[in-house]
């Protein structure tokens, strides 16, 4: 039932109830939250708490497949056309849309600005936002109809002005289909520089339109709105067939699987069938990693589901992990030269290690994205990322306590 | 699955680079330097290189040992100090000389703060200062080069700064041939501290450096190019008394200095800015110290100097961070 940030939704069904594909089995609790629905026909096998790859047991709806895959008879396909913005936000909250780079931040939410927020520009993320993840640029090239119909949504609810899909410059395939498919629509197709962490939201926005967010602030405070273009895709099929997210495109990689493949997945389908499916590991695992290298979390098991938020499940070898013993900090600087927010990472990181939280906030802690860069070029293996990360806990912590 | 997995906070992958492969670079950086040293000042120089870095791997190990410390020497920092300190010798060092910097640098340049990444002050450059001001007589005996294979003993005399600062003491003029052979100047045919003499073969580790990306531009560029504007100012109000920058730049240790030691990453800013600033206050520093101080040469003063005032650049010298610029605008 947690799919998304914000209020994990609430479970609507009980055991030996068979659900329709497309049916709502969790309702949404809050403004920041979203329904959950059943991604395939069947029968509810178990309403409890499963093994979650946020790393504890979480509220869950156990469905076992009848194998009919029978879409449920509620849904609703909409005519654009003749749909206020309101009526298409609400599509798609019912559709339980969330961002699909990652984060799973409920979309409607980022669909409904504060009156006094004008959106000018709005961008489409085609940045794969982190290595080894290859799910964007599939999409792209395999669906760039459905991609187009989100953007011309997204563009119709927020009135901007600008519209751009940033896509990496190493994606020239991708670049020249959506041109030709965008010929004639107001629609930019901007080729972006191949870093880390291009596809990172305020890093993105610095790349098309030259301006920073500011520090603490939202993009829409320089009247921007970033949405992933799978997420586009997603508000498409909500808005034009009334269909719920209940699959997505992940990217099941690394070197200790057999076959690399992205594959269009059923939210909850466990990942030790996405395993099976790209034809099993070649060795046992060192690490199974949900998301990328750079910010995925690591599982103890394939047991777990993957959820909206699976873009991709990496899994690396022994070798593949990094056991150097940690050194002193040799100043080399490297970790300030990689920081994408401009900020000492290892000042932070040492002054997070002490528990001196003033002075870490004094240096931005909390500016940090989490991208990772400093710990992959430092030299002497600190885990600076982790450092800071613990210390932006200890300072949201010691905040709301106060 | 039976295995024990790995469970961590991400990053999953890593650069694989290491503090030892980055000191590791540097010594093979060095290699050009010491090869020409040898072959100038043949098996003096030799003995002083190797002396200088047994004694800094030594002194390490005692330190550790007594401070009930895992010893490091093989992250190599200890033996780049070795060598470093070596460099900055004059090649008739006596072997105690030689020995008893390995002992400051890294007793009293490196440990005492806390070893590697602590100290506030570039080792070797502590130790050839305190060797300098405490043995001035045997750190100023210098020698012409006499290349391998030719028969001749160590001939003593003075560097090309040294002489130039007791001309003008006595003259108040500068002896126009002093001026005559940069050719040799920059291949490092002249006296002077062993490892500084030879412009070339240090300009090739560094090449190496910057192609592996250990060196950056910004100190050496602006410490190097602060000393070419400011002593271009002196040369060109009058080129009698004070000599061209092209002098400055291959006779005496700036070359050493500013890609090697003012490029110590461990006792410089981390930023940017600060390395640039850095790398301006050790060439005014230097052009200072070597026209108007007691000293002919000046870059290890500035260089420690500028090593004192690493704190304080860093302090305000902060990037600044994103989305903190006027407006949000990019600058």
């Amino acid at each position: 039932m947690a799919q998304h940030i914000g209020a994990p939704a609430v479970a609507s069904v009980e055991v030996g109830q068979s659900v329709s594909k497309g049916q709502e089995i969790g309702s949404a609790k809050g403004f920041v939250s979203v329904p959950v629905h059943a991604p395939t026909s069947g029968e509810v096998v178990a309403v409890e708490s499963r093994p979650h790859p946020w790393g504890t047991s979480l509220p869950a709806v156990v469905i076992k497949p009848d194998g009919e895959d029978s879409w449920s008879m509620d849904l609703q396909p909409g005519d654009p056309g003749s749909l206020t913005v309101d009526e298409i936000v609400e599509k798609v909250r019912l559709a339980g849309v969330v961002g699909m780079g990652g984060a799973a931040f409920p979309a409607h939410v980022k669909m409904s600005p504060p009156p006094e927020k004008k959106i000018s520009t709005l961008i489409f993320n085609g940045v794969e936002c982190e290595p080894y993840l290859t799910a964007d640029h599939r999409m792209m090239l395999e669906e760039p109809e459905r991609i187009l119909q989100g953007v011309a949504l997204l563009q119709y609810v927020f009135g901007a002005e600008r519209v751009v899909i940033g896509i990496e410059a190493n994606k020239p395939d991708a670049i020249a289909l959506l041109e030709k498919e965008c010929a004639g629509a107001p629609v930019e197709i901007l080729p972006l520089q191949v870093k880390y962490p291009q596809g990172a939201e305020k890093q993105l926005i610095a790349a098309v339109t030259g301006r920073e967010v500011p520090s603490g602030g939202l993009p829409m405070d320089i009247g921007v709105a970033v949405h992933n273009i799978s997420t586009a895709a997603a508000v498409a099929d909500a808005v034009l067939f009334g269909r719920p997210l209940i699959e997505r495109v992940c990217t099941v990689t690394g070197p200790a699987i057999r076959e690399p493949k992205n594959l269009r997945i059923r939210i909850g389908t466990p990942l030790s069938h996405l395993v099976e499916v790209c034809g099993g590991v070649t060795e046992d695992p060192g690490k199974i990693v949900l998301g990328g290298p750079m910010m995925g979390f690591t599982q103890l098991d394939f047991d777990v589901p993957a959820i909206r938020g699976t873009s991709g499940l990496l899994l690396l070898r022994d070798e593949d992990v990094d056991r150097q013993e940690e050194g002193p900090c040799i100043r080399c600087s490297r970790c300030v030269q990689a920081c994408p927010m401009h900020l000492l990472p290892t000042t932070i990181a040492a002054y997070s290690r002490r528990d001196l939280l003033a002075e870490a906030s004094e240096y931005c802690a909390m500016d940090c994205i989490e991208c990772g860069s400093c710990s992959y070029v430092c030299p002497a293996t600190i885990p600076l990322v982790q450092a800071i990360r613990y210390g932006k806990a200890a300072i949201l912590a010691k905040k709301r306590s106060s | 699955m039976s295995k024990q997995l790995y469970l961590s906070s991400s990053p999953h992958i890593h650069s694989g680079d290491s503090t030892s492969k980055v000191m590791r670079a540097v010594l093979y950086s060095l290699l050009p330097a010491c090869a020409v040293a040898v072959y100038f000042f043949g098996p003096a120089a030799l003995t002083v290189l190797l002396i200088a870095t047994l004694g800094c791997l030594a002194t390490e190990v005692v330190c550790q040992r007594l401070m009930g410390q895992p010893v490091t020497i093989a992250d190599g920092s200890a033996a780049i100090t070795g060598v470093l300190l070596a460099l900055n010798l004059p090649p008739s060092s006596p072997w105690w000389l030689t020995l008893l910097g390995a002992v400051i640098a890294i007793a009293i340049g490196k440990q005492v703060y806390g070893g590697l990444g602590s100290n506030p002050f570039n080792p070797a450059l502590v130790a050839r200062v305190v060797l300098l001001i405490s043995f001035p007589v045997q750190m100023t005996t210098w020698s012409l080069p006499t290349p391998f294979g030719s028969g001749l003993d160590l001939v003593t005399t003075a560097t090309p700064l040294g002489e130039w600062k007791n001309a003008v003491m006595l003259t108040g003029q500068m002896p126009p041939e002093l001026q005559s052979g940069m050719v040799d100047y920059f291949l490092g045919n002249m006296a002077g501290c062993i490892g500084e003499v030879s412009a070339l073969a240090l300009l090739l580790g560094a090449g190496y450096l910057f192609y592996k990306r250990i060196l950056t531009w910004h100190i050496p560029a602006t410490f190097v190019g602060t000393v070419i504007l400011f002593s271009s100012v002196f040369w060109l109000v009058n080129p009698d008394k004070y000599p061209n920058p092209l002098f400055h730049l291959l006779t005496g240790g700036l070359v050493l200095g500013a890609f090697y030691m003012a490029t110590d990453m461990v006792t410089t800013p981390v930023s940017t800015k600060g390395m640039l600033l850095f790398g301006v206050g050790c060439g005014v520093l230097t052009v200072l110290i070597r026209l108007f101080g007691g000293y002919p040469e000046g870059v290890s003063f500035a260089i420690l100097l500028m090593n004192a005032a690493t704190p304080l650049i860093d302090r305000y010298t902060r990037p600044e961070t994103f989305g903190t610029s006027r407006q949000g605008v990019r600058s």
